[in-house]
C-alpha cells in the first residue's frame, strides 16, 4: 500500500474542492441567471473536460505550463520552482479538469429555483450576497453536494492528466491512481488490488453517501 | 408624493405614462400581455426599461436619461407577487424574517410576529408554505411585503390563485390593511370587479399604453373611447353621426344608421361630426316593461338568440334599421313575458338616455359596427 500516493491523492482531492467550490458556485450562478449571446460557447467550453481525451488536455497544461511558456516563466520567477511537475501544478490542472463537475450540477440546481423567488428576495431587501447564501444557496443544496462528491471522487480517480502534468514523482506529484498503475506494471498485483479495492470503496461510500443525502433533501422539500 | 412611471420599450412593447396617487389603491387593469406586470417590474426594480423615468415623490427610482437605476432594496417597495414566490425552505416566520436582515436579530423576531398578527396569519409562524393553505400563504406574503413599512406596495394578481369565497375574505382585509397602513398601493389585476370594488383609481392599459385613468367610479361610467369601453367589457359600442344639439333640453341628437337617439349634451361635436358611443346592456329594456312604446330612443328590433344566466335574460337583438349590427341586452327574466322573448320575435327597446355615453371616435376596428355578428 503506497499511503504517500493516498496522503498526496486526498490532499489534491480536498485542495481542489475547496478551491474549485466556490469558483464552481459562482459560474453556475452567472450561467443560471445571466441571458446573453455567447453563453452556449462558453458552457460548451466549460464541458469539454467532459469529451477531450484526458492525454489531449494533460498535453496542453503541460504546454503552458512549462519553461518556456510564459505562464511557466512567470511562476518561475516568483517561486524559484517549475510549475509543470510540481504539486502546484497538478492543483491548476486539477481545477480546469474538474470545472464541468463542479459547475453542471449547481447550474442545474440554480436554474430549477423559480425566478420568483429569486425576485421576492431581492424585493425583501436583500442583496445579491445574501440572496445567494439564504435563498439559492439553501434550495439548490442536493446539486451543491453532487458537484463537491463529483469534484472529489473524480480527482482521487484522474490518471492521464496528472500523468500529463505530474510525471510520476514519489510524494511530488505520484497519486494513488498512477501508484495503482506503477504496481500492476511492475506486477506487484496484491497491492495494486488493494490499492484499487481502497480507491473504489472510497468512491462507492462517497457517492453512495451524497445520493443517499440528496434523496433525503429533495423528499423533503417535495413534502413542502 | 404620487408615484410617476413613466417606461418605454421594445420588447414588451410598452410607452406608458403612468401617476400613482399617494395613499390610494390604483388598479391597473389590462388584458394578458398588456404590459401590467412589466411596469409593476419595472417599479420593483426588477426590470429595467430601455428608458423612462419612475419617480416616488422627490425620490428618482429609475431615470435613463440621468443614469440613476435604485435596487429593489433602496426603493421603498413591498410586493406580493402572483404566486407569492414564498421561500419554501422557510417557515412563515423565517420568510417574514427574511424582509428584515438589516435588523439585528434580536428584533426581527418580534416584527416579524406582529407582521404576520396584523395580516391575521398568527398562530402559524411555525408552518412551511407547502402546509399553508393558498389563503394563508397569500396573508404570509402580505405580511412579508409590508413589515419594512414600505411606502408602495406592488400587488400582481394577488387574488388569482385563491377560491371565490377566500378571496371575498381577502378583499376586505386588503382594504383593512390599506386603512392601516396609509401606504400607496398598486393593484394588478385582469378582474374588472376586482378592480372595481378594491380600487379608488383606476388604470386601463392595453398593448402596452394607458387607454385610461381616472377615478375608478368615472372610469366606469364613462368611458372615453371605444378601446376604453371595450377593456370595460361593453358589448354595445357603436358609431354614429352628430345630427344636432338641443341646448334647451340639454341634449345631443345622434343618427344611428337612420335611428335617432337623443344622449346627454356633449357639445365637443360639431353637427354631422362622427362619434363612438356605448351603452351598458342592462340600460337597454324592453319598451313594454317601462311604459307605451313611445318616447325618445326607440329602436324597433328582431331578437336574434336568447341565453339565459340564472335569473337573467341576455338578448342578441338586429335593430330593424341596422339589422347587420348586434344590439345586447340584459334583462331580468321576471321583468319580461315568457312568451313575448323569443328568438325570432320582434321586439322594441328602450335604450336609456342618460345611459348613452358619447366617446371620440377611434379606429373602425374598435367599434361594434365593424364587427357585425
Amino acid at each position: 500500500m503506497d499511503w504517500d500516493a493516498i496522503r498526496l491523492s486526498l490532499t489534491l482531492a480536498g485542495w481542489t474542492l475547496a478551491i474549485l467550490l466556490p469558483i464552481g458556485i459562482a459560474l453556475a450562478r452567472w450561467l443560471a441567471t445571466s441571458h446573453f449571446s455567447g453563453r452556449s460557447w462558453i458552457e460548451g467550453l466549460l464541458a469539454l473536460p467532459l469529451v477531450l481525451p484526458p492525454t489531449v488536455l494533460g498535453y496542453y497544461l503541460l504546454v503552458a505550463m512549462g519553461g518556456s511558456s510564459s505562464v511557466g516563466q512567470w511562476f518561475q520567477a516568483i517561486t524559484g520552482t517549475t510549475l509543470a511537475f510540481s504539486f502546484t501544478g497538478l492543483v491548476l490542472a486539477s481545477l480546469l479538469f474538474n470545472l464541468p463537475f463542479a459547475v453542471q450540477p449547481v447550474q442545474r440546481a440554480l436554474e430549477a429555483i423559480d425566478p420568483d423567488v429569486r425576485e421576492a428576495a431581492l424585493c425583501c431587501g436583500m442583496t445579491t450576497w445574501q440572496t445567494l447564501l439564504r435563498v439559492e444557496l439553501p434550495l439548490a443544496w442536493p446539486g451543491v453536494l453532487s458537484a463537491a462528491v463529483l469534484t472529489f471522487a473524480h480527482t482521487l480517480g484522474e490518471f492521464g492528466v496528472v500523468l500529463m502534468v505530474g510525471g510520476n514523482i514519489p510524494g511530488e506529484t505520484r497519486t494513488v491512481a498512477l501508484a495503482i498503475y506503477d504496481r500492476a506494471q511492475s506486477f506487484d498485483q496484491v497491492a495494486a488490488g488493494r490499492m484499487s479495492l481502497l480507491l473504489l470503496t472510497l468512491s462507492f461510500v462517497t457517492i453512495a453517501v451524497s445520493y443517499g443525502l440528496s434523496d433525503r433533501l429533495l423528499r423533503r422539500r417535495r413534502r413542502r | 408624493m404620487s408615484l410617476l412611471v413613466h417606461v418605454r420599450h421594445d420588447r414588451p412593447p410598452l410607452n406608458l405614462r403612468l401617476e400613482i396617487p399617494e395613499g390610494a389603491i390604483t388598479s391597473v387593469v389590462g388584458p394578458s400581455g398588456s404590459g401590467k406586470t412589466s411596469t409593476l417590474r419595472a417599479i420593483a426594480g426588477l426590470w429595467a426599461p430601455s428608458s423612462g423615468r419612475v419617480a416616488f415623490g422627490q425620490q428618482v427610482w429609475y431615470d435613463t436619461a440621468n443614469g440613476i437605476r435604485l435596487a429593489p432594496r433602496d426603493r421603498s417597495i413591498g410586493v406580493v407577487p402572483q404566486r407569492y414566490a414564498l421561500f419554501p425552505h422557510l417557515t412563515a416566520l423565517g420568510n417574514v424574517e427574511a424582509a428584515l436582515l438589516h435588523l439585528p436579530r434580536a428584533t426581527r423576531r418580534a416584527q416579524a410576529e406582529a407582521a404576520l398578527t396584523r395580516a391575521h396569519v398568527a398562530g402559524l409562524e411555525g408552518r412551511y408554505p407547502h402546509e399553508l393553505s393558498g389563503g394563508q400563504q397569500q396573508r404570509v406574503a402580505v405580511a412579508r411585503a409590508i413589515v419594512r413599512e414600505p411606502r408602495v406596495l406592488l400587488l400582481d394578481e394577488p387574488f388569482s390563485s385563491v377560491d371565490r369565497s377566500t378571496r371575498k375574505h381577502l378583499y376586505a382585509e386588503l382594504k383593512r390593511l390599506h386603512g392601516e397602513l396609509g401606504c400607496t398601493v398598486m393593484l394588478v389585476t385582469h378582474d374588472l370587479d376586482e378592480a372595481a370594488l378594491l380600487s379608488s383609481y383606476l388604470c386601463l392599459i392595453r398593448r402596452g399604453r394607458l387607454v385610461q385613468a381616472g377615478p375608478t367610479q368615472g372610469v366606469l361610467a364613462r368611458p372615453e373611447s371605444a378601446e376604453a369601453a371595450r377593456l370595460l367589457d361593453h358589448a354595445n359600442i357603436f358609431r354614429a353621426v352628430v345630427s344636432g344639439h338641443d341646448w334647451d333640453r340639454r341634449q345631443t341628437v345622434l343618427d344611428w344608421h337612420g335611428i335617432r337617439l337623443v344622449t346627454p349634451l356633449d357639445d365637443r361635436f360639431a353637427p354631422g361630426q362622427r362619434m363612438d358611443w356605448v351603452i351598458n346592456h342592462t340600460e337597454v329594456t324592453p319598451a313594454d316593461a317601462s311604459g307605451p312604446a313611445s318616447g325618445d330612443n326607440l329602436v324597433r328590433a328582431t331578437i336574434r338568440d336568447i341565453v339565459t344566466l340564472g335569473d337573467d335574460l341576455h338578448v342578441r337583438l338586429a335593430p330593424g334599421a341596422a339589422p347587420a349590427f348586434t344590439l345586447h341586452m340584459k334583462v331580468s327574466r321576471h321583468a319580461v313575458p315568457h312568451q313575448a322573448v323569443a328568438p325570432g320575435l320582434p321586439l322594441t327597446v328602450r335604450l336609456t338616455p342618460s345611459a348613452i355615453v358619447t366617446m371620440t371616435p377611434g379606429d373602425d376596428t374598435e367599434t361594434g359596427d365593424r364587427h357585425p355578428e
